[in-house]
């Protein structure tokens, strides 16, 4: 109970942007036209990547001899960075299909 | 430095909202997208400079690391078909899982001796969202590249299995917490990515569109729980909007088919017993099939032509033909339309997507309720590889698993064709009273040959 207490105590800015987070997806996104369901899944996904920094953070943190660390994050860094470059590259190619031709 | 820092993070967030915002617009997609991707950049740029204090950084492996992603994931991304795009968004989205995985694995590693309860509890619940994201949406990777069947994961009494691995689950990251060991962590992990795969198992057909939603959403989950490990706000603020907006497609994607989330994660779209009496009356119904020659003499003569695309038609890749049929029509100047269900394909919007590579305008694109609103004013209705969400027993049948499920009610239309490869009932085996109505017409084949033949005997008339 004190360590709930405890983190609450330390984290709070944090759950309080957790929070408004949740309301800003939803009134960002809640109005969507369905032409756009895939390229805003895949554009969304691409910036679930953002746990990369998490990756970079403890990658410079590890121990330079401490092999696993090393191997474990970096491999965690390849994932987070594949999803981000796919993702957006992706994403960009299907929105220039979507680019509205001159209406002859 | 750090003051420099925060505000690239802070201008990177305020990227992510601004970006995220232009992608629910077709205007402003393309440039939300670019300012997502921007706003990465500058994240990526903070997390490398962030000034830590006796860090030895392991630039090397940093480096080593970012360019290998990053050429995958271009090199995948560039050679990906549009037909191939939901396999590879889930992919996608395992591997980020995956990451969040992998990071807290390690931290748990290395601080599980000398770390605080609630720092466990979030290292434990990111291991917990992060690998049933990775090991769910690798199984929805491989089921949507047809590498593995529906049949082959389904177990007997499955949504008993998965409620005791949830609970199995819980247990462990409860213990992670309270009992912190490297054999804790080797079993949980492995429990977890049992649960993942068992979680999509039984998850399949028409319901993929809500599961990889969903799965999106969870993979967001993860980063935002992992932001809490490195107190880094715009991985809580990106991993929590990716969040809502995978819950949001999530839902959408429910009330289209009219369905609970539950019911879909349960698993039993059509696995309940058909209902014997309407199969029986159908046993001795025969259906009417039409030539490609007699199809093209109706579409020559129609006005107004409505083209209801399905997965069918990604399959068959037929979606170039159908933009050669689109063309003939056009000059003839009959009006061609195409109706789009929101479930129809295998990913929210995927039938949007085929269409659009092969330039057909996106003003020609009816959702359900505008589709249905000029559905009796059709002379044609061409079907193409869709077949649930045509199905007229989702309004008259309550007896039938789709039933309450909104649907393209084509048969309204003077002369419904449906392009078929043979009379196989479609995802589940919900048989679909549509093929047996006097106004419609089976045209048997491969739907790409089909397409082809027609627009061939139009040319000829």
């Amino acid at each position: 109970m004190n360590d709930i207490a405890a983190f609450l105590a330390t984290h709070s800015t944090m759950i309080y942007l957790l929070i408004f987070a949740v309301f800003l997806g939803y009134e960002l996104i809640s109005k969507v036209p369905s032409v756009l369901h895939t390229p805003l899944m895949s554009g969304a996904n691409a910036i679930s990547g953002i746990v990369l920094v998490g990756s970079i953070l403890f990658l410079r943190t590890a121990d330079p001899q401490d092999y696993l660390s090393l191997g474990l994050g970096s491999l965690a860094l390849v994932m987070a960075m594949i999803n981000i470059v796919g993702g957006f590259a992706v994403t960009n190619r299907m929105l220039a299909m979507f680019k509205k031709k001159p209406s002859s | 430095m750090m003051a420099i820092v925060q505000l690239a993070y802070l201008i990177g967030a305020i990227c992510f909202i601004l970006g995220l915002r232009g992608l629910s617009h077709p205007s402003s997609a393309r440039r939300g997208n670019l300012l997502a991707a921007l706003g990465m950049t500058l994240a990526i740029l903070g997390a490398l400079l962030q000034p830590i204090a006796g860090a030895d950084n392991n630039y090397l492996w940093i480096a080593g690391a970012m360019i290998i992603g990053a050429a995958v994931g271009w090199y995948r991304s560039a050679r990906v078909e549009m037909t191939g795009m939901p396999q590879l968004v889930s992919l996608f989205n395992g591997l980020g899982g995956g990451s969040a995985m992998l990071l807290a694995l390690t931290e748990y590693l290395k601080n599980y001796q000398n770390s605080t309860a609630s720092s466990l509890a979030v290292i434990a619940f990111t291991l917990l969202v992060g690998t049933i994201s990775f090991s769910g949406s690798i199984l929805a990777y491989l089921k949507l590249d047809g590498k593995v069947r529906d049949a082959q994961v389904r177990l007997p009494a499955h949504s008993l299995i998965n409620l005791g691995l949830l609970l199995v689950s819980l247990v462990l990251t409860a213990l992670l917490v309270m009992q912190p060991s490297t054999l804790i962590l080797v079993i949980s992990l492995v429990v977890f990515l049992i649960y993942g795969f068992s979680f999509v198992a039984p998850i399949g057909g028409a319901d993929m569109p809500v599961v990889i939603s969903l799965l999106n959403s969870v993979t967001g989950l993860s980063a935002a729980t992992a932001g809490f490990l490195y107190g880094s706000q715009i991985m809580i603020l990106g991993g929590i909007l990716v969040g809502a907006s995978g819950t949001i497609l999530t839902i959408l994607m429910c009330q289209a088919m009219n369905r609970s989330l539950m019911s879909v994660i349960l698993g039993n779209f059509g696995s309940a017993a058909v209902a014997g009496a309407s199969s029986a009356d159908q046993a001795d119904q025969t259906v009417q099939s039409a030539q490609a020659m007699d199809v093209a003499i109706l579409l020559a003569y129609a006005q107004k032509v409505v083209l209801v695309p399905g997965y069918g038609m990604a399959v068959a890749q037929a979606q170039k033909q159908a933009k050669e049929l689109d063309e003939i029509l056009q000059e003839k100047d009959i009006e061609v339309y195409y109706g789009i269900h929101p479930v129809a394909g295998r990913m929210p919007g995927h039938m949007n997507v085929l269409l659009a590579e092969v330039d057909i305008d996106y003003d020609k694109l009816y959702d359900l309720d505008q589709t249905n609103a000029i559905i009796d004013e059709a002379d044609v209705v061409l079907v193409v590889g869709a077949n649930d969400v045509v199905n007229p027993s989702a309004l008259d049948d309550p007896s039938s698993s789709i039933y309450g499920m909104p649907v393209l009610e084509v048969w309204k239309a003077q002369q419904v064709i449906v392009f078929k490869r043979s009379m196989k009932p479609g995802y589940a085996g919900i048989q679909n009273p549509l093929f047996f109505k006097e106004n419609t017409k089976m045209l048997f084949g491969d739907a790409a040959d089909s397409l082809k033949q027609i627009v061939a005997e139009i040319k000829n008339l």
